[in-house]
């Protein structure tokens, strides 16, 4: 079965019911996109499929047809930051950062789709991405600079 | 102070570990020197100038033992070598190093001495100094118990700078010039002239002689790393997807293995069929282990369904199976006056007091909690005829490798233990029941290593929960004053049944943790009493974050303000009254003014709640402000203000932890709580067991004092006191009081 992840094809021998998830990690090494729940409730495993945020736990690698993959290792130009990661570096949101490529990947979603959006619209967009460490608070004020960020550019 | 108490404190019988070390050890093992672990596999040129700093041709190496699960502890370990050795800590290596009994916890026990947090008097300290002899014993190289900081504030700062001097006089001898005439700059020893000579360059002469040792530590005022902002070291890799945690470890010929054990935990497997899943797609072996079945696949998730797959024959869990079970047993330790197992606080006269009053009464239940960390358990493994090499995040290594070597019949140096960055623990990996089926695993595969990963199911039903705990307050008040506070709390013993796991050993004496949170706090009551009842073991148990005073700061500061609401009181103004230890009452004083506190009404539907609690000797106040809109209760504000002792190492990561654990605390007091249906919680998954989320998370301020005699671990302090908050809040919002977790078995929430 082929793929293409961050602008790389890819051919793996796997049953197409495995979720892309596990296609990523074990298969192909990509390990950015994180196993938390297998159930679509903490978003931890979210990676961009022809850029709209998808959990990659809940798409059976069979029903990608095609899709273009990013993950967060491709989520910006190489040896460059995406203004989200830049922004979750300078408030220092991850404590242990296990959530944090789904956070981002999904915040990078939303900035794409809202580039200005409400508290509202981040509360709605980011409430599916549960972080067990609670850096809710930093999460909230990397999304609006990174999203003022991107205004400028 | 009662019988019990009077006796803890003059034999120090607390717990055996105490009287382990303190008394049958004597001095001579607690004085005897612990040999450099990292002497053993060094290469020519390299020196290990002590356990912590080791220089090499490509430059620093530095060993930061205790495990990193988020709290930011490699950094800060880091920063106090480098503090000392004048490096630029971002361009060291940072290595966990092997488990040796060279990085014991000098300080995790003191907790356990049955002084408060706020006492420093001598005979405290000395008390709390006698810890660290079983610790050291018994090899403790524990991550846990915020305890990090304490334990390595002078370890580290003088492992740098002995390895600074030592690195001088070695510049000092080639140079000829004397070691006062030398300085050190980023990783380099300046001679007098301005010739600079890299750290790097001068390893092999430093590894021939003797370490400096006579090294005085640089004053605060001279550090250019503690205390300045600065970006954590791990936090560009966390925000890349770079960060490599245990789970995505991989070597080359890995397969993929997960269990699944009785879920009635210690229960047996009578007998299992594994002839579906054996053909299913990519499985490569089936096996028993201990308690359960094993699946090796060449990918995580065939193993996950095949595991599914597997049909098992369970005997039952070895007790009682349901939780309905469970509380009858608390409720009757409660009223079992033959179940007191300590009572630490019993000033003036409860008794006499309660007698013809007419009292303040109250019932408590705190739940079942899962840790849930968002990483699940997992190790990689790869075991040999002759060694055994672990892969996995642990905040107790020699426990691991001691395991690991009885599984195997190994000897010590047979068995490699490699600590991983962690993602989230909050008490998850005190325990190594995970690690212990990968090496099963690996043994039945010899020559092929395996990552054995526990399903997000597996891990939420096979933790060792925070204990379940019901509680009675009893007070009375006059005069507008609290006059006589009696809290009784039950439960089981939470340390008997962890270290059971870790050590085979029972451990005799009260269990401190009953009662940790609610009988140390810093308050003078004229009739004040904390008894702590022990439940038979039931479930097995062991610390979720804050461990102890998780529950207990819950119930205390909860009573507490009951009793200030009957007597009519503000609950900010009777807390301070009642407060006699200065950098608590500098807490709530300050609490107040960051909250704009006058009083716990907001106006219609809306108030606020504020809590302290002390605990790893850290003095905390919240205040959370909520809103009773018709759809349920909405969390507005909240405010957190700590004293972490006289120093702020990373104040940016402070206030995380902070917040963090703020966070943690409201998200169970809210919505989270384990039940057991024959033997097994049913919440085994995040649908289950919600958590906070953004939408429920309130704005946060956050301030920091340093009035504390003594700098403090901020991983936990933050917790206890968010539950009693926010139930004081939704009080005073509501006239509802809430005295069992999680709230929303009683209350809404949006
Ligand atoms: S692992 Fe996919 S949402 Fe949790
Ligand atoms: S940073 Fe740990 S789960 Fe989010």
């Amino acid at each position: 079965m082929k793929l293409t992840v961050n602008g790389e094809e890819y051919d793996v021998d796997v049953t197409p019911d495995m979720p892309l998830l596990w296609v990523l990690r074990d298969e192909l090494g990509i390990t950015g996109p994180k196993y938390g729940c297998g159930i679509a409730q903490c978003g931890s495993c979210t990676v961009h499929v022809d850029g709209s945020a998808v959990r990659s736990c809940q798409l059976a690698v069979g029903d990608l047809a095609g899709g273009a993959v990013t993950t967060i290792e491709g989520l910006s130009a190489p040896d460059a930051l995406h203004e989200v990661q830049q922004a979750w570096i300078d408030h220092q949101v991850a404590q242990c950062g296990y959530c944090q490529s789904g956070q981002i990947m999904q915040a990078a979603a939303l900035l794409d789709l809202n580039p200005s959006p409400t508290d509202n619209d981040i509360d709605a967009a980011m409430s599916g991405n549960l972080c067990r460490c609670g850096t809710y608070p930093r999460i909230r004020a990397a999304v609006k600079a990174a999203a003022v960020k991107l205004q400028e550019v | 102070m009662s019988r019990i108490g009077t006796i803890a404190r003059r034999t120090f019988l607390i717990g055996s570990v105490a009287v382990a070390g303190g008394v049958a050890f004597g001095t001579y093992l607690a004085k005897k020197p612990i040999p450099n672990p990292l002497l053993d596999d060094l290469s020519d040129g390299e020196a290990a100038i002590n356990p912590f700093v080791k220089i090499t041709a490509e430059g620093v190496e530095l060993i930061t033992p205790r495990a990193d699960k988020g709290q930011g502890s490699y950094s800060t370990q880091a920063d106090l070598i480098a503090e000392e050795l004048d490096i630029d800590p971002a361009s060291a290596l940072i290595s966990p190093g092997l488990p040796h009994q060279a990085y014991f916890n000098g300080v995790v026990l003191e907790e356990g001495v049955p002084f408060p947090g706020y006492d420093d008097s001598w005979m405290a300290e000395t008390a709390r100094s006698f810890m660290s002899v079983p610790a050291k014993i018994f090899e403790m190289q524990l991550t846990g118990g915020s305890s990090t900081v304490p334990d390595m504030f002078d370890k580290l700062r003088t492992a740098g700078a002995v390895a600074r001097e030592t690195l001088k006089q070695a510049a000092a001898q080639r140079s000829g010039h004397s070691r006062a005439d030398l300085t050190t700059e980023d990783g380099h020893v300046i001679l007098p002239d301005g010739t600079k000579i890299a750290y790097a360059d001068l390893a092999a002469e430093a590894a021939q002689i003797d370490p400096v040792t006579d090294v005085t530590l640089r004053p605060p005022e001279d550090w250019k790393i503690l205390g300045t902002p600065r970006i954590r070291r791990d936090i560009p890799a966390k925000s890349t997807g770079a960060e490599k945690y245990g789970i995505d470890f991989a070597l080359d010929g890995m397969l993929f293995a997960t269990v699944r054990a009785n879920p009635g935990i210690g229960g047996v497997l009578e007998s299992y069929d594994a002839s579906d899943a054996e053909t299913m797609p990519g499985v490569e072996k089936i096996v028993p282990i201990s308690h359960g079945i094993a699946v090796v696949a060449t990918n995580t998730w065939y193993a996950f369904q095949a595991a599914n797959a597997v049909n098992c024959v369970w005997g039952p869990g070895p007790y009682p199976e349901s939780s309905a079970q469970i509380w009858d047993e608390l409720d009757a330790a409660l009223e079992n006056p033959d179940r007191l197992d300590h009572r630490n606080r019993d000033d003036g006269d409860v008794e006499a007091a309660l007698n013809g009053a007419s009292p303040v009464e109250a019932a408590y239940r705190i739940p079942f909690l899962a840790h849930a960390p968002l990483e699940p358990m997992n190790a990689t493994v790869l075991v040999t005829d002759e060694l055994c090499e672990i892969w996995t995040g642990t905040q107790i290594p020699t426990f691991v490798r001691d395991h690991a070597m009885k599984i195997l019949g190994f000897e010590r140096d047979q068995v490699k233990v490699y600590g991983q960055p962690i993602g989230g623990s909050f008490g998850h990996r005190l325990e190594g029941t995970h690690v212990n089926q990968a090496v099963e695993i690996a043994q039945a595969v010899k020559g092929t290593p395996i990552k054995m990963t526990w399903s997000r199911e597996e891990d939420m039903t096979h933790d060792y929960p925070r204990p379940a705990a019901v509680a009675r307050g009893r007070g009375v008040v006059s005069e507008g004053q609290v006059e006589t506070y009696d809290l009784s709390v039950a439960q089981s013993g939470l340390t008997g049944s962890w270290m059971g796991r870790l050590t085979g050993m029972s451990i005799p004496g009260p269990d401190a943790t009953i009662t940790t949170g609610s009988w140390d706090q810093p308050f003078a009551i004229p009739n004040y009493r904390v008894s702590g009842y022990r439940a038979p073991e039931m479930v097995p148990i062991s610390s979720w974050r804050s461990v102890g005073a998780s529950g207990n700061g819950f119930l205390h500061d909860t009573f507490l303000d009951e009793l200030i609401a009957a007597a009519g009181a503000d609950p900010l103004e009777e807390r301070l009254r009642l407060c006699h230890h200065d950098p608590s009452r500098k807490v709530l004083e300050a609490v107040g003014a960051l909250s704009g506190w006058d009083g716990p009404s907001l106006g219609e539907n809306r108030g606020r709640g504020v809590a302290f609690v002390m605990s790893f000797g850290v003095p905390v106040a919240q205040v959370i402000e909520v809103t009773n809109t018709p759809a349920g209760v909405r969390l507005d504000k909240a405010f957190i203000v700590a004293d972490i002792g006289p120093h702020t190492l990373d104040l940016a990561n402070v206030e995380s932890q902070l917040f963090g654990g703020m966070i943690f605390g409201l998200a169970h007091a809210i919505n989270s709580e384990l039940v057991y249906e024959n033997h097994a919680p049913q919440q085994d998954n995040y649908h289950a067991y919600e958590g906070l989320r953004l939408y429920q998370t309130p704005e946060f301020e956050v301030q920091v004092l340093n009035n504390g005699t003594r700098i403090r671990g901020i991983g936990e302090p933050g917790l206890p006191p968010a539950a009693p908050a926010l139930g004081n809040a939704i009080f005073a919002a509501t006239g509802q009081r809430l005295r069992e977790m999680p709230f929303n078995k009683n209350i809404d929430f949006v």
